[in-house]
Order: structure tokens, then C-alpha cells, then sequence
């Protein structure tokens, strides 16, 4: 079975989530204000395979954590799919369906601190979906396997009594990741798991999820603003600006040549930590209000290539042979 | 050579608790050139932010200075009355933070506080103080600085805020500038803007800057000099280029190697077994020997002083032995 | 020790689980006696006298019927011959009555002790009623959101504008007319603290939609909803225990207030019956015979109700100020 031909575990289209940030009715009435609607995610798509990492990368504002919490099932899309090995997530009207689908995929989450109970014990948080999704027979079992899920990630079985308190940033985010593999799942979707933690912390943490990820066959979309973080991590990287994917390419294509020019620009703007002074353009200017974007494409403003159909016409995401960018100059072959 | 702005020797900071006393930094001693980059880095937890308070006298009680002294142009400021200190602050040293958010007051325009700050520190009026002001903004890089210098704080981006706050910390014309994680809470494109801003600013006035942050990349791109700390302890020292791309230490090697890039093979990452120990329960000797691959035996019983490695200095018993070695 | 560096402040460092190099975790009651929150409580002397003071006076009432010299309730046992007499160590006292006797004959000491039982029996039942209510309503509130917060919210902005005891009033006087018209007896106590419930679970309600509102966008009810868990189920496991601190402490105070405002009531005359008095029907008899000289009858009670209301206040006190850095 070829990666060409398998269907791929998870697949979204056309993802789009709008919120209504609008004053109260009155307050709009008595100030002659018209509906204020954050459009946070437009229209995105992407596939993910088996034992494939996605990366999704992108600032403030690029409605990244919104995609993940509407592909992992905790926002609802306001339009589009996300359908998990063929089975559309908010299609299924039957409770245990979802269910079933539910205990496939999981999250890790971003503050080490907020993401774990502060009153329960370790191996409770750890159990509670083992005994959500029924996957044990007794308690027995359960001490068992979260024990061996301790283990797996790195930490001491009789590390289970203890509460969040009495650990570490890392060694938490170790037990969000048991936590996260207790229920067998197929799909991770991580949501900044190391922007919190300290750089040698972190290198132990990505380490350890590329290892999982080889040893248990695992799928992950790996959300973060750190460009370098992602190229040790993904396999194909997805740009994006202002609720939309800019930019999609294999990881090592994505670095050699990047082509849309916010991807240049966000590799250049990257610190140069091997000292060789070579000649950087810095980002002009700052990312604008998602309630009122700028018209055409949404990076003109700051963009030092665009020129006249870049503020009228919204750039589509166009093929360029294995990759993908929404740029009218890079279509037109201009840069 | 000239007298350094900013002189720490052998500085102590201490927190008694109810069990025991624990030395958040242990004898640190750096000097900040007129126009000098310091870069002070770290993890969480190594003693750079506390360095900073200590520096500049805003240790939160019940942590207090034990040992060493602090030298600002000569003059000694660590044992300075509250009175005194508050002078000092603002006028000879200026502070940023990390929060551009919490950093200004948001119930005054900017104007205001900018202007309250020129006119506590120096003799001028009211609408002189406004023009240096509007001048102050407009070299942070606002535009129309003249209209938004009446503007509240939450009418402004995390990197405008962030660049007010820089006017703001260098409006009095202070000797030193201590910035604390300015970039963390910023986005990369930001980041890079800040970053150049404070370069830029600070070359002109010949500000000495301390730079405190955990980010080797800022560091990479500001700072001269590099300090890299360790357990409230100064593992290496020395100009950024030697530092970054020859760390003599073996923490610094594991830092460097711990980063992420984006150039080089995409591997896994170099990782460093076990975590930075807890502040009661540093080891004996150097306090990143049980984390170390070369340790042996010295480095378990003796603690080692920052001696010199190449063009500058590390703390490790593996140096001396190195020159022990090159002199035999 | 936080790994994102806390902005404008430098907190001091706390060693992570409150030992020292601690390998195992130690027994509960270890952990205990060498907590902060046992030290903080042992240093303030008056909370430590504010406790004793508690506890005597609790287990007194208690252990009533063994200690009790007479039994007031029984009303068999009461002479009219008795009535009015002072306490023992004054002109005219009997040693049989160590406080004196009421004007039914009552030893005023023994009612004290019985009174107090039935006081705290139904302070502590309207606690448990008011708290639990307030507390489940105030959970709802803030983890549902939209027209159930609106709701909740709503009427309890709509009581709030009625002061406690009104309230009580009145649903203890509506009650009471229903009970009685159905003739139902015996129910004053169970009255009183529906009364006494009803009209103090606001202030739980308000403080726990307060805090459901915050720890609902924390991460672990995200993960919790991730795995499908029904509502209840995320408020009342997984919330519920981040909630009980403020609860707590708002229940310790609202005991005191609870004594009082049933005292109040049978003061009033619409609390518990003269034939089986509480510390406020002990007053409100006394009262009348107060400037007949017969002062021994409203003195001890008051102070007893005083000495009790004040104890617990002060230990509710200590109790919000020692819970909350670890509540930060």
C-alpha cells in the first residue's frame, strides 16, 4: 500500500470558523456599529497520512489553535469537514459513534501547568480515559497500564501518587503525553506542547514524542510559531497567515526554497544563531485585525513583492508540483 | 580602559524559608562596558531575572542581597537606602520587562506617562518634555507619534506597547538599561523588529545594556558579550561569537545543541539527561556535574571559578586540566 | 519554579514539594505537621486561642446530655420555686444552678449547653444546605454560560437586594403557616434551616461562578471534553475540587452568621420555642427580666452566643489568609 493510494487518516476541508465579537445589540444600535465577525480560520484544508506529522506554523492571530481544536473535536466548524479515517467528525449524530471516534484521536496541550488537574493525583489524570472509553476491565488493569504509560514517557511508576504540583514543567508535559496515550489513540494533535518549556527541556520532550511516534505508529498536527522547533518534527509544514494556509511543502523543501513571501520573510526574521552575518530584510509592519483585513491578500500591506493584483484579488492556494502557495507573484513566476 | 558602567562582584542573593536559606545566585561577578551588550542567559530557574532585580534593588522580600557588591560608575548601590535607590532608578538605570502589557499603567495615555517620567528625572516644562517626548516615540519607531502620544496603552499592539515601553525605560537618559525577556512574549516578526530597535537605540546613547533572556538566538543577535548561567552560578562567560560557536563549558555545548535550527540535518535533538537542580539540593562541587558526561572525580568535591578558556571563561574543572595539560 | 518568567516581579523561588532532595512521598500526616499551613496556624495565638475556644464550646455542646447537670427540656422536672435564682457564687444562689435559673425554673447552664447544641445543629445544617446549593447553582451558572448564567444570576441579583434576614423572615414565617396549617408540629428546627439555607447561598454561588468561569478554559477541562465526558461529570469532578477552597472558607464564616441569624430569629420570637430554648430564646426571655435585676439570664447566654460568633469568624479568618498563596 503506497502513501499515493491509502486513504489518509485524517482529512480536512475547507475548514472555516467565524466568531461573533459584536457589541451587544443595543450598544450597536446606539452607535451606528455594524456587526463585528472575527473570521480566526478560511476555508483550509489538508490530508494527513499514517505515521505523518503535519505542521501547521504561524503567529498571533493565525488561527492556529482554532484549526487544531476544530480538527480534535472541541470547536465546531462553522464550515467545512474534518473526517477521521473516512468518517465525518461532526456528521455522526449517535453519541457512541463519536465516541468511538473520539478515543482515535487526542491533544497535548500548550501550559504545562493548566493542562493537568491541580487536585487530582497523577494516576488519575492519567486513568480518566482509560474509564472514559471503557478500555480496562478492573482497577487492577488500570494501575497496571498507567504505571506502564509512567514508564513509556519517561518518569518513575510510583510517580502516580504525587500531584501536578510536585513535578516540573517537563516532567508535566511527560504526563500530558501519557495522559494523551492512554487511550490507544491513532492521532495526536499538538498544540504548542514546548513553547513553555525551557530549550533543553524541550529537546527531551521532542525527542521523546519523535520516538513515540515511531514506536506506536502515531499521526500528529504539530501547531507552533517556532519554524525551527517544526522542521525537527514534521514531515510536511503548512504556513499560516491571518486564518489561511499560505503555504504547504514537504519540511526539507519547505527550508531550501521557501516561495510564499511571508514564509521568506519568517525565515529570515529567524535569529542567526550560526553568526554569519549574512543580509537580512526585516518584516515591515504588524498583523492586521482579523475583524477588518486588508482586501486581496491579506500580507500586501507588508509584503515587499506585491504589486497590482495583490489588493484586489484574494490569492487561491495553487499547485506547484508537491507543494502548494497562495501568492498571485509566485503563480505568475515573478519571484 | 575606562571604568565599566555596571560592576558585579562576587553578588549573592538569598532567600531565607522556614527550613532553610537558599542562595538563588551564588557568587557572580560580570562587568558592563559604556555601549556594551550583556548578555545574561539561562533556563528557568539559573538566577538571570534575580540578577537583574538585585542589580537594580527590586528583590522581592523575603530574597535579599548577601554577599558582594554592585557597582554602578564607581559607586556602590547595593547598600543604598530605599531613598537613595529610588533616585538612582529611572535616572541612572532604566528597566524592561516582559509584559508590554502590564508594563504600563493603562489608565494614563502614554503621553502622560512618558512625560511624568522626563519631568521626575530632569527640570524642564511641561511642553518641552511633550516634544522630547513626541521626539522619544517617533525614534522608537511610532508612527505619527505627534497624534498617538495621547493614546492609551490597549489602543496599541504588543510591539508598539513594547516600543513605548523602551522609550519609556530610556527617556531619563540612564547609564544602564536591564531588559528582561523584552522579546519573549512577541512574535518572531516582532521580535526581530524590537531586537534592532534596542540595538540601534542603545549604540547611539552608548546605553550599557543587560540583556536577561532564555532565548541564545536573541543573544546571538545583540549582545557583545554572553553570560551563561547555571544553578545561580556563572557557567560561562565571554564574547558571543567565542561562546555561541566554541562554548568551551559542557552545559553550553548541551544548550547550543539542545536548539533547534533551521539550518544543518534535522536529527534529533542533543539532549541533556535530567533537569537544572532544585535550589536546596545543588550538588557538592560544580553543580552541573551529575548532568555531565565528562565528569570525574574533582568535579564532584571542588566547586570550579570561571578560569580561562580561549577568549573567555568557564567554569569546569575540564578547562584547567586542558591548560594544566598544554603547559606540561 | 515557573518556567514562564513571571512579569515585573521576581518571585522567589520555591523548592518543588516542599522538601528538601525528598526522595519518596512522606505519609500524609508527615507532610502535614511540617506544612506551612500548620506553622502559619500555630504562630497567630489568637487563632490558636480563637480554636480552643471552638472546640471547647463545641464539644461541650456535644457531649450536653452527659455533662448537663439538669435537663431543660424536661419540663416535668422544672419547679416554679426555682425560677429567678442568681448564680451560685452571688447572694441567693443555689449550688445546684452554677449560673442560675430563667423564669421557668431552667438551670441556665444546662440550657446553655443544650441550647448551643441545637444552636450549632442548625447553623451547620443551614451551612450544608446554603453551601451545597449555592454551590451546585454557582457551577451551573459559570460553566453553562448564556441564559442559565443569565437566570441564576438574575434571581440572585434579585435576593441580594433583600437583606439575609428579611429573607429568613420570611420564609420562616411562610413555612411555619403552611406546617401549621397542615398540622404539622415538631418542625421548627427543620424550618429554621431552610429559612437560615435559603437565604445565604447567593454568596457561594457568586464566588464559585466566579472561579468555574476561569478554570473552564483551563486546558484540563478541555482535555476532559476531549474524551467526551458529560457535563456533570467535567463541573462536578473535575471542577468541583478547585472551587472547594473559597467555599470553605466562606462556610467557616457564614457559621457564625448562621448562630446568630437563628438567634436573631427566636429573639424575634419566630426561632425555636420558649419550651425548648436556643441561645436567642434565652435572650429574648431574659431581656424582659433585665432591669428587674434578673441579669444572669440574658448575660450568659450573650456571652456564650458572643464567645462562639467570634471564635469561629476569627478561625474563618485565618482560614482565607492561610489558604490563599496556595490558592495563587
Amino acid at each position: 500500500m503506497t502513501a499515493a493510494t491509502a486513504m489518509p487518516l485524517v482529512e480536512a476541508k475547507g475548514l472555516t470558523r467565524v466568531f461573533d465579537v459584536s457589541k451587544p445589540w443595543l450598544n450597536r444600535v446606539i452607535e451606528g456599529e455594524p456587526k463585528a465577525l472575527l473570521k480566526a480560520v478560511t476555508g483550509i484544508s489538508f490530508t494527513i497520512g499514517q505515521r505523518e506529522t503535519l505542521a501547521l506554523v504561524g503567529e498571533s492571530g493565525s488561527g492556529k489553535s482554532t484549526a487544531a481544536r476544530m480538527v480534535v473535536g472541541l470547536l465546531r466548524p462553522t464550515a467545512g469537514t474534518v473526517t477521521i479515517d473516512g468518517v465525518d467528525m461532526w456528521a455522526t449524530a449517535r453519541a457512541a459513534e463519536r465516541q468511538k471516534l473520539r478515543r482515535r484521536l487526542q491533544m497535548i496541550f500548550q501550559d504545562p501547568y493548566a493542562s493537568l488537574n491541580p487536585r487530582w493525583r497523577v494516576d488519575r489524570i492519567i486513568a480518566d480515559p482509560i474509564k472514559a472509553f471503557g478500555l480496562a476491565r478492573d482497577s487492577a488493569e488500570i494501575e497496571h497500564r498507567v504505571g506502564e504509560l509512567l514508564k513509556l514517557v519517561g518518569l518513575d511508576p510510583a510517580d502516580g501518587v504525587k500531584y501536578p504540583h510536585e513535578f516540573s514543567g517537563g516532567q508535566r508535559q511527560r504526563i500530558c503525553i501519557a495522559r494523551a496515550l492512554s487511550s490507544n489513540p491513532e492521532f495526536i494533535v499538538c498544540d504548542e506542547p514546548t513553547s513553555a518549556l525551557d530549550v533543553s527541556v524541550q529537546a527531551q520532550i521532542l525527542n521523546l514524542m519523535r520516538d513515540l511516534q515511531d514506536r506506536l505508529g502515531l499521526s500528529y498536527l504539530f501547531i507552533s510559531h517556532n519554524l525551527a522547533v517544526v522542521r525537527h518534527m514534521a514531515t510536511r509544514i503548512g504556513v499560516m497567515y491571518l486564518g489561511r494556509i499560505v503555504e504547504l511543502a514537504p519540511s526539507a523543501e519547505l527550508f531550501t526554497s521557501p516561495r510564499h513571501p511571508y514564509t521568506r520573510l519568517l525565515m529570515d526574521a529567524l535569529p542567526d544563531l550560526g553568526m554569519s552575518g549574512r543580509p537580512r530584510r526585516p518584516i515591515e509592519g504588524e498583523i492586521p485585525n482579523p475583524i477588518t483585513p486588508p482586501p486581496g491578500c491579506a500580507f500586501h500591506p507588508r509584503c515587499p513583492w506585491s504589486y497590482e493584483p495583490c489588493s484586489v484579488d484574494l490569492p487561491e492556494l495553487v499547485d506547484l508540483g508537491g507543494r502548494m502557495a497562495a501568492c498571485h507573484a509566485v503563480a505568475a513566476g515573478r519571484i | 580602559m575606562s571604568e565599566p558602567v555596571l560592576s558585579v562582584r562576587n553578588l549573592e542573593v538569598a532567600f531565607p524559608t522556614r527550613r532553610v536559606t537558599l542562595t538563588a545566585v551564588d557568587d557572580v561577578s560580570f562587568d558592563i562596558a559604556r555601549g556594551e551588550v550583556l548578555g545574561v542567559v539561562g533556563e528557568s530557574g539559573a538566577g538571570k531575572s534575580l540578577t537583574g532585580a538585585a542589580v537594580i534593588g527590586l528583590l522581592e522580600p523575603p530574597g535579599r542581597i548577601v554577599g558582594g557588591e554592585v557597582r554602578l560608575n564607581g559607586r556602590r548601590i547595593d547598600n543604598l537606602p530605599p531613598e537613595e535607590m529610588r533616585k538612582i532608578r529611572g535616572r541612572r538605570i532604566g528597566m524592561v520587562f516582559q509584559d508590554p502589557l502590564t508594563s504600563l499603567n493603562p489608565l494614563y495615555r502614554i503621553g502622560d506617562q512618558i512625560i511624568e517620567t522626563i519631568r521626575t528625572h530632569s527640570d524642564i516644562s511641561e511642553s518641552q518634555a511633550r516634544e522630547r517626548a513626541i521626539a522619544l516615540l517617533q525614534e522608537a519607531g511610532i508612527q505619527g507619534a505627534r497624534a498617538r502620544i495621547d493614546s492609551y496603552p490597549h489602543e496599541f499592539s504588543g510591539g508598539m506597547r513594547q516600543r513605548v515601553v523602551l522609550a519609556l525605560a530610556l527617556c531619563a537618559e540612564p547609564d544602564l538599561l536591564i531588559a528582561d525577556e523584552p522579546t519573549t512574549a512577541l512574535d518572531v516578526s516582532i521580535q526581530a523588529q524590537i531586537i534592532a530597535l534596542l540595538k540601534r537605540l542603545c549604540r547611539e546613547r552608548g546605553t550599557a545594556v543587560m540583556l536577561i533572556t532564555h532565548d541564545m538566538g536573541v543573544i546571538a543577535e545583540t549582545a557583545d558579550r554572553v553570560a551563561v548561567m547555571y544553578a545561580g552560578r556563572i557557567a560561562e562567560i565571554g564574547p558571543v561569537r567565542d561562546v555561541v560557536q566554541r562554548p568551551h563549558h559542557p552545559y553550553t555545548k548541551g544548550l547550543m545543541g539542545a536548539i533547534p535550527t533551521t539550518v544543518g540535518s534535522a536529527t534529533r535533538l542533543v539532549q541533556i539527561p535530567g533537569s537544572m537542580p532544585r535550589l536546596g539540593a545543588i550538588p557538592p562541587g560544580c553543580a552541573f556535574n551529575p548532568r555531565c558526561a565528562q565528569a570525574f572525580a574533582r568535579c564532584r568535591l571542588e566547586r570550579p571559578e570561571p578560569m580561562p578558556a580561549g577568549q573567555s571563561q568557564a567554569a569546569c574543572w575540564l578547562v584547567a586540566e586542558a591548560a594544566a595539560g598544554a603547559r606540561a | 519554579m515557573n518556567e514562564l518568567s513571571p512579569p515585573n516581579r521576581v518571585i522567589p523561588p520555591t523548592p518543588l514539594g516542599g522538601g528538601v532532595g525528598r526522595a519518596a512521598p512522606r505519609s500524609r500526616l508527615a507532610a502535614f505537621l511540617d506544612s506551612d499551613l500548620l506553622h502559619s496556624f500555630l504562630e497567630s495565638k489568637l487563632v490558636v486561642l480563637a480554636a480552643l475556644v471552638s472546640v471547647l464550646i463545641v464539644g461541650a455542646a456535644i457531649l450536653a446530655p452527659l455533662i448537663a447537670p439538669h435537663n431543660p427540656y424536661d419540663l416535668k422536672s422544672l419547679s416554679l420555686l426555682d425560677s429567678n435564682t442568681p448564680p451560685a457564687w452571688e447572694k441567693g444562689g443555689d449550688p445546684r444552678f452554677l449560673l442560675g435559673t430563667d423564669d421557668q425554673g431552667r438551670d441556665i447552664f444546662s440550657t446553655i449547653l443544650y441550647g448551643t447544641r441545637s444552636s450549632l445543629m442548625i447553623g451547620i445544617g443551614a451551612v450544608l444546605l446554603s453551601s451545597i446549593l449555592g454551590l451546585s447553582l454557582g457551577l451551573w451558572a459559570g460553566y453553562a454560560g448564556g441564559r442559565v448564567d443569565s437566570v441564576i444570576m438574575r434571581i440572585a441579583d434579585v435576593q441580594l437586594t433583600f437583606p439575609a434576614i428579611l429573607t429568613a423572615l420570611l420564609i420562616d414565617g411562610v413555612l411555619l403557616a403552611v406546617f401549621r396549617s397542615y398540622r404539622i408540629e415538631g418542625n421548627t428546627s427543620f424550618v429554621l434551616v431552610l429559612a437560615i439555607g435559603l437565604s445565604t447561598w447567593v454568596q457561594y454561588a457568586r464566588t464559585v461562578r466566579g472561579v468555574t468561569l476561569v478554570e473552564r478554559n483551563k486546558e484540563y477541562v478541555e482535555a476532559a471534553r476531549l474524551i467526551g465526558l458529560h457535563s456533570f461529570k467535567i463541573m462536578f469532578q473535575h471542577i468541583l475540587p478547585n472551587v472547594l477552597g473559597p467555599v470553605l472558607v466562606i462556610a467557616t464564616i457564614n457559621l457564625a452568621l448562621a448562630i446568630l441569624t437563628e438567634a436573631t430569629l427566636s429573639f424575634l420570637g419566630v426561632g425555636l420555642p420558649p419550651t425548648e430554648p436556643s441561645l436567642g430564646t434565652m435572650i429574648q426571655i431574659g431581656n424582659k427580666y433585665l432591669f428587674s435585676g434578673s441579669w444572669w439570664m440574658v448575660a450568659f447566654p450573650g456571652l456564650t452566643l458572643a464567645l462562639l460568633a467570634l471564635a469561629v469568624n476569627l478561625l474563618g479568618d485565618w482560614l482565607r489568609d492561610a489558604l490563599n498563596p496556595k490558592l495563587r
